[in-house]
């Protein structure tokens, strides 16, 4: 049982939770996740860890509302217990000084992303991160991103906000525009998968966070199982980044549909 | 004493001496083996309830009388556990289940789920003196083991084992499967303070998330923990050991031993085509998503697949569960694709007929090469290659040989594959130094379960890759006395 400590809304669908998990807070790297249960007969989520305070014992979860679970979780307040957090779960990011980095994100991706802009800049890279949402609203961590970003562009798919248009267009400007050593993508799949179109057209190293259905996160199950240059690999152990160019991408989409029409 | 002085002066009290005098071995001998009593097939396959219903202490008692109390108990050395079997049979004989139960547990952590579980007729059954010599149906030993652990539990005297005075070492249990259990049981018994961590929210391990509530209810591995806590031993769940706490976190906690029991990981695919396509999934998620999670019932968050004509890859005991669960979840047709011939199938021929009975169809000497989907990538269709076999291979089985040119496509619309797994990469991965082998298992001494790494033992899937309860019990139990030795030795 995990005490939430403090809860903020992003939007009306995206919630910040800050959960009190001492041993986690203490060991999780950036890139790494956890799995959380709601109730006696909840379904184990994944989730990546945006942040967390080693000091006051919590972690950060960015959550949207999209199927049962994650309404549910996004439904508890302050003070509730989510009944199991379990982790840090995955391989931490790979982090060293390679020069200029691009980091894109789509949606709730951005808040997994904010603790890999961190990291990337910490390690003395000049970073450039790419923000995208459907609109205004839902662009979230916009200040934090500008404190750990050399640049920030907003993209929003109306023109509500920054420039209109999809994360690739902002992405392509910056490319064009100088050299890039890295991307860093995390979205929804069919914006990562674009990403990666592009950047493999420029030669441009691409790192990919994937979210796939898990169920014990540990490596037990396989549920998570992706292709990844021709090979089978399991995002919860080997993951969840991986060389986006080698990623199928259209295979991974379609397996998170698999329980779609049982929601 | 040693042990066989200590069976001889067991078998000599006068009780026992009474009870083979009453009887000749030539009645006992005429009394044909018991049947275990089951639901119907029928009815059985429209619910989870338990399959086999246990026996009455008539029947009990007079499946006892038939074993001859042997001056040397040839089933013992088929137990991985040595559970002192004569005199717990003979116990049930006379009458006396609760002192036959406590026979039991001065060995087995988990009498009632040995019972049920193990391969009694691969293991004590199979040495028995009526198999061995008399070319009969052994002594029906684990059905009198499961009978004295269900009579005690039900009879609420539950006998909590004689602990030793605590003597304040505390002491890291890695997983809460039967390895895991097995190690805290004893270990509580020698006076240790003992904390199980166990990765997922429920203690159990394979016994929870693997074995369905039709072999194996929930509420008897409770009963079996619940009696591990009496003696003191403590759970964490949600907790990875190389993850939350890292191995030197235990060391500064205070832990002096610690026994590595993270079970099986990984579940192998056999990488063919189309394998991943949707309603394609290993055993371990099938069965993790129907036992641990509920997923049948319609209040549980967890999805599941239920198709109407599944195929199960594979011949062992998962394999099993995984296509008797298909067919509990509304499977019309629910088929086992086995490689080999019914003669090398790994599984309990109990399961097999099970199995049998409920409907289940059995394609041996096929082997899928290939998975068509839909539209939508859900599968639709297997293609299966027919096999022969031809010599023995290094598993001493007849190996599978495809025969040229022989295919068939079949309907299905969700697959299961159960073909082994791989050990848990995470502990392995997490402690710098532990020596492991090249299929990822952990390398121990093979009589003291201790590794590399002075304080650190292991034992069950980890070390063994795949095997079975009560294998991974034995592992736990000898890893115990081991350690103890061990931690005395140096008080």
């Amino acid at each position: 049982m995990n005490k939430i400590i403090k809860k903020e809304y992003f939007s009306e669908k995206v919630v910040k939770l800050v959960v009190e998990a001492p041993l986690i807070a203490r060991s999780r790297k950036a890139g790494h996740f956890v799995i959380v249960r709601v109730g006696a007969k909840g379904e184990r989520i994944p989730l990546t860890i945006a942040s967390a305070d080693k000091d006051k014992g919590t972690i950060t979860l960015v959550v949207q509302a999209v199927g049962k679970s994650s309404s549910k979780l996004c439904a508890l307040n302050e003070g509730d217990y989510i009944t199991d957090v379990v982790g840090p779960l995955g391989q931490a990011t790979h982090i060293e000084k390679v020069g200029t980095v691009v980091c894109c994100g789509g949606g709730v991706g951005v808040a997994p992303l904010l603790p890999i802009v961190e990291a990337f800049k910490k390690a003395g890279n000049r970073v450039i991160t790419v923000l995208a949402a459907r609109t205004k609203e839902l662009i979230i961590l916009e200040e934090q991103m500008k404190t750990n970003s050399d640049e920030v562009i907003i993209m929003t798919d109306d023109g509500s906000y920054g420039q209109k248009g999809l994360v690739t267009q902002g992405v392509e400007d910056v490319i064009k525009r100088e050299k890039i050593d890295l991307c860093v993508t995390i979205g929804p799949a069919i914006m990562m998968k674009f990403v990666s179109l592009l950047t493999k057209k420029y030669n441009i190293p691409t790192v990919a966070s994937l979210n796939t259905i898990m169920v014990d996160g540990t490596g037990m199950c396989g549920a998570c199982r992706i292709t990844v240059g021709g090979k089978t690999k399991f995002v919860c152990v080997d993951g969840p980044e991986f060389d986006a160019h080698q990623v199928d991408f259209d295979e991974m989409m379609m397996r998170l549909s698999s329980y779609k029409d049982m929601e | 004493m040693d042990n066989k002085e200590y069976l001889a002066s067991e078998r000599a009290q006068s009780w026992r001496e009474e009870l083979r005098k009453s009887k000749s071995n030539k009645e006992r001998t005429q009394i044909k083996r018991v049947h275990m009593n089951e639901l119907a097939p029928a009815y059985r396959i429209t619910n989870k309830e338990e399959v086999n219903q246990g026996l009455t202490k008539e029947q009990a008692m007079t499946e006892a009388s038939r074993c001859l109390d042997c001056p040397t108990p040839l089933c013992m050395t088929g137990c991985p556990v040595q559970i002192n079997i004569p005199q717990f049979i003979k116990n049930i004989e006379r009458g006396e289940i609760l002192e036959a139960a406590k026979t039991l547990k001065e060995t087995s952590a988990l009498p009632a789920v040995c019972g049920r579980v193990c391969p009694q007729e691969k293991q004590c059954e199979s040495k028995c003196f009526y198999t061995q010599k008399m070319g009969k149906d052994a002594v029906a030993i684990g059905y009198l083991e499961r009978f004295a652990a269900d009579y005690e539990r039900e009879s609420g005297q539950i006998s909590v084992p004689e602990i030793k005075i605590h003597n304040g070492i505390k002491i890291a249990v890695v997983g809460s499967g039967p390895a895991g259990l097995a190690f805290a049981g004893d270990m509580a018994k020698y006076g240790y303070n003992v904390t199980v961590f166990e990765a997922l929210h429920e203690i159990g391990g394979v016994l929870k998330y693997g074995i369905p509530e039709f072999r194996l209810p929930n509420t008897i591995v409770d009963v079996e923990i619940n009696n591990l806590r009496k003696m003191g031993v403590e759970f964490i769940t949600d907790c990875i050991i190389g993850r939350t706490l890292s191995y030197d976190d235990l060391h500064e906690m205070g832990y002096k031993g610690i026994f590595v029991a993270s079970g099986a990981g990984l579940p192998r695919f056999m990488g063919i085509p189309g394998e991943n396509l949707i309603g394609i999934m290993s055993s371990n998620e099938y069965l993790t998503r129907v036992n641990l999670m509920d997923a049948a019932n319609p209040e549980s968050d967890t999805p599941v697949i239920k198709g109407k004509h599944v195929a199960i890859i594979g011949g062992g005991n998962t394999a099993m569960d995984s296509v008797r669960t298909a067919r509990r979840l509304g499977a019309e047709r629910a088929m086992i694709i086995y490689r080999r011939s019914e003669e090398e199938m790994p599984a309990r021929i109990e399961e097999i007929k099970h199995a049998k009975e409920e409907g289940v169809e059995f394609l041996t000497l096929y082997n899928p090469i290939k998975y068509i989907g839909d539209e939508k990538g859900k599968v639709k269709q297997m293609l299966l290659q027919k096999m022969e076999l031809g010599e023995p291979d290094a598993s001493g089985r007849r190996s599978p040989i495809a025969i040229s040119g022989k295919t068939e496509l079949i309907n299905v619309d969700e697959v299961v594959v159960s073909v082994g797994v791989s050990p848990n990469p995470l502990i392995p991965n997490s402690i710098k130094g532990l020596q492991v082998s090249k299929w990822g298992t952990i390398i121990v001494d093979q009589d003291t379960m201790r590794s590399d790494i002075p304080d650190l033992y292991a034992g069950g899937d980890i070390v063994r890759g795949g095997a079975t309860v009560i294998l991974a019990m034995g592992d736990g139990r000898r890893a115990a006395a081991s350690m103890h030795q061990a931690l005395s030795g140096k008080a």
